[in-house]
């Protein structure tokens, strides 16, 4: 794996916000069919850092290299149009809207007029819900009737839909019951086996250590290190995480 | 078993709070009518109480926009005002010794000019709270002020007329209708494109294999709306024209007042089917294009909208412009209809118009909104109004009454929405 080129490859990155350096010289990287978790405490920098790949904040510094190659990601736009999608921690959602008009909210499909073409939308969001979770059925009423799961359905359809080839999931089971959870961590194991890779944001050691390949820790702004899950274990994650700690094993 | 009823509606697709909104409006005519013995139901009446409903009706569409995006105007009243005296000093000052005087095109150059000047002003306004960050409130109740005393100075507080013929036909008068025969064509025609609207869309969603509502509810829509329509036709084509104006009108034409006194009658007012335009035009943005979706979508999340892409400062500044617009279009029908602009024009409307879409079901904590019920908004505001002044209710207390309404109107929605879960 070392040797492919990798599909993300984030270098020296900073940003700050009125003189509190959020992140700080932080470079990490994820290959394709792989999971990368980020962890640390809140506000450690972790969602500022994923932020500057999905097109929310502007770098004040650093590079982002995309299957080797430097891009310039000024906005959520550039972003999608790298095929990076993300779900975030707040669901980003517009409550008001129906599943379809969220599905595909700022991509909408449209008759050979020009104008919006709900019924095609819906169908399409039949049709990839059918497939993510057949259980949902509430196709056109607004979002704010269903339940967590269900709407972490719409947010991670909207990011698949789209062939993603960069997943960022931030904090994507934080509003979830077990069973719920056990769903998304399905579709993750999923989406990484047909090649995606995933950007996994969480404060739950479990999950991360239970789905992810590799961990990123940050602390303050600063990346502490990372390391191969298979190298590690709780205590070494949570020494990194509150001490800042880098494990005296071999890292990758 | 409450609850039934409204699943029961909802699963037919029919809006209870639309619904709630009709049965008010219906229950204050009967309530009026009965209590003047009979003189508010009558073609007289109801023709004047559309005219008079226009013109805060073509702002309130506008103001969905603008509260559906959290975001409010102020400044309608007073820049109908001032667009209402631009154009009055355009076409009674200018116009006349640079085309001729009574020159056909005078009324069409004062109506695009109107509309442009207050494009331009609500996108000036726009871009200050789009970009600069400044609240709406403050903006807007800058150009209250700013605009009010701009009216003034257009002719430095001066009375303009008298305004030009054609344009004052804008405004609903005598003449200012479409007439027998075309009132019974726009019934007709507006009937059968609802139809075919509802057919067209059934097919759509046959096509793509969705359930859709059964036959009979359509058809029972299809007939209320056909019904409402022609009836309004034909109740506007029951009102006739009195007989001076309508001698006035034959000596025009050249022509001797037929024996047996004239057959001439009133017909749906031009002001009303400018409403009606806009009103189409109005659901179309919101329902079926891209910027109608960023307009709720962007009330409902603005994060959400931002994270989509949604360039959303600049849909701030469009917004405020079709409302600018909107307010001349109000602006134009206005001065039409009383044939003069004076510095008054359009004083307080902010106010109806706010009310008229918050009745109408717009939250101003975002999100939510019709045009339809903003227009229905608007007339159930001037019912009231023009009930509770035939009734002979004082000045002050007809004020007192508007306002617990208003109140109680937006507790109702607020309770509505809440059980509906929304």
């Amino acid at each position: 794996m070392e040797n492919q080129t990798p599909l993300v490859e984030m270098r020296d990155m900073h940003i700050a916000f009125g003189g509190n350096k959020a992140v700080d010289q932080v470079s990490i990287d994820l290959y394709s069919g792989e999971v990368v978790g980020l962890l640390g405490h809140n506000g450690a920098g972790k969602s500022t850092l994923i932020k500057m790949l999905s097109g929310a904040y502007k770098a004040d510094g650093g590079e982002i290299l995309i299957n080797g190659e430097l891009v310039e990601i000024n906005n959520p736009r550039d972003a999608r149009g790298y095929k990076i999608e993300t779900i975030y921690q707040t669901l980003a959602l517009a409550d008001n809207l129906d599943a379809g008009s969220n599905l595909f909210l700022g991509r909408e499909l449209l008759t050979p007029f020009g104008f919006v073409d709900d019924d095609a939308m819906e169908a399409e969001t039949r049709k990839i819900m059918s497939r993510l979770n057949p259980n949902f059925q509430t196709f056109s009423a607004p979002v704010s009737t269903l339940s967590g799961g269900q709407r972490q359905s719409v947010a991670i359809a909207r990011a698949v839909y789209f062939n993603a080839k960069i997943l960022i999931m931030d904090e994507p089971t934080a509003a979830l019951g077990p069973q719920e959870t056990q769903m998304v961590a399905e579709l993750v194991q999923k989406l990484k086996a047909e090649g995606l890779g995933i950007f996994l944001i969480s404060h739950d050691i479990h999950d991360v250590m239970e789905l992810c390949d590799r961990i990123s820790v940050m602390k303050n702004g600063k990346l502490v290190g990372t390391v191969r899950v298979e190298d590690v274990n709780d205590d070494d994650i949570l020494g990194m995480i509150i001490l800042g700690k880098k494990p005296m094993k071999n890292t990758s | 078993m409450a609850k039934d009823k409204q699943n029961y509606f909802a699963s037919l697709g029919i809006d209870g709070r639309l619904l709630g909104m009709i049965g008010a409006l219906v229950a204050l005519w009967v309530m009026f009518d009965l209590i003047t013995g009979g003189r508010f139901i009558t073609p007289r009446n109801l023709f004047n109480l559309s005219v008079q409903t226009a013109s805060v009706a073509v702002m309130a569409t506008g103001m969905v926009f603008v509260i559906v995006t959290r975001n409010i105007d102020l400044s309608v009243g007073s820049l109908l005002g001032f667009v209402g005296m631009m154009m009055g000093a355009l076409q009674v000052y200018f116009l006349p010794d640079l085309v001729g005087g009574g020159h056909w095109s005078i009324w069409i150059i004062t109506c695009l000019f109107g509309v442009t000047l207050g494009a331009i002003i609500g996108s000036f306004q726009g871009w200050v709270i789009g970009y600069l960050a400044v609240p709406a409130f403050i903006v807007t109740l800058g150009g209250f002020l700013v605009w009010r005393g701009a009216a003034w100075w257009v002719t430095s507080g001066q009375t303009v007329a008298p305004l030009d013929p054609v344009f004052k036909l804008l405004g609903g008068g005598v003449e200012g209708t479409l007439g027998e025969s075309l009132s019974w064509a726009l019934g007709v025609f507006a009937t059968l494109a609802a139809l075919w609207l509802l057919y067209l869309s059934r097919k759509r969603k046959l096509a793509h294999g969705f359930l859709v509502k059964p036959f009979w509810v359509e058809l029972t829509v299809a007939g209320i709306i056909g019904v409402v329509i022609v009836g309004y036709a034909a109740f506007m084509n029951a009102y006739p024209i009195p007989a001076r104006a309508a001698k006035r009108i034959y000596e025009n034409k050249g022509l001797e007042l037929p024996d047996g006194g004239s057959a001439l009658v009133y017909g749906i007012a031009i002001p009303v089917v400018i409403l009606l335009i806009v009103a189409i035009i109005m659901t179309f943005l919101a329902k079926r294009t891209r910027f109608g979706r960023y307009v709720f979508a962007t009330g409902g999340n603005p994060d959400a909208a931002e994270l989509s892409g949604i360039n959303t400062r600049m849909l701030t500044v469009k917004i405020f412009a079709l409302m600018g617009a909107l307010t001349a279009i109000a602006a134009i029908i206005a001065s039409a209809r009383l044939g003069s602009a004076d510095n008054n024009l359009g004083n307080l409307d902010e106010l109806r118009v706010i009310a008229a879409a918050v009745i109408g079901g717009s939250a101003l904590s975002g999100g939510f909104g019709t045009i339809h019920g903003a227009i229905l908004g608007a007339l159930i505001m001037q019912s009231l109004q023009s009930g509770m002044a035939m009734v002979g209710v004082d000045a002050p207390l007809q004020s007192i009454v508007v306002g617990v309404v208003l109140v109680l109107a937006v507790y109702v929605d607020i309770a509505y929405r809440r059980r509906a879960g929304l």
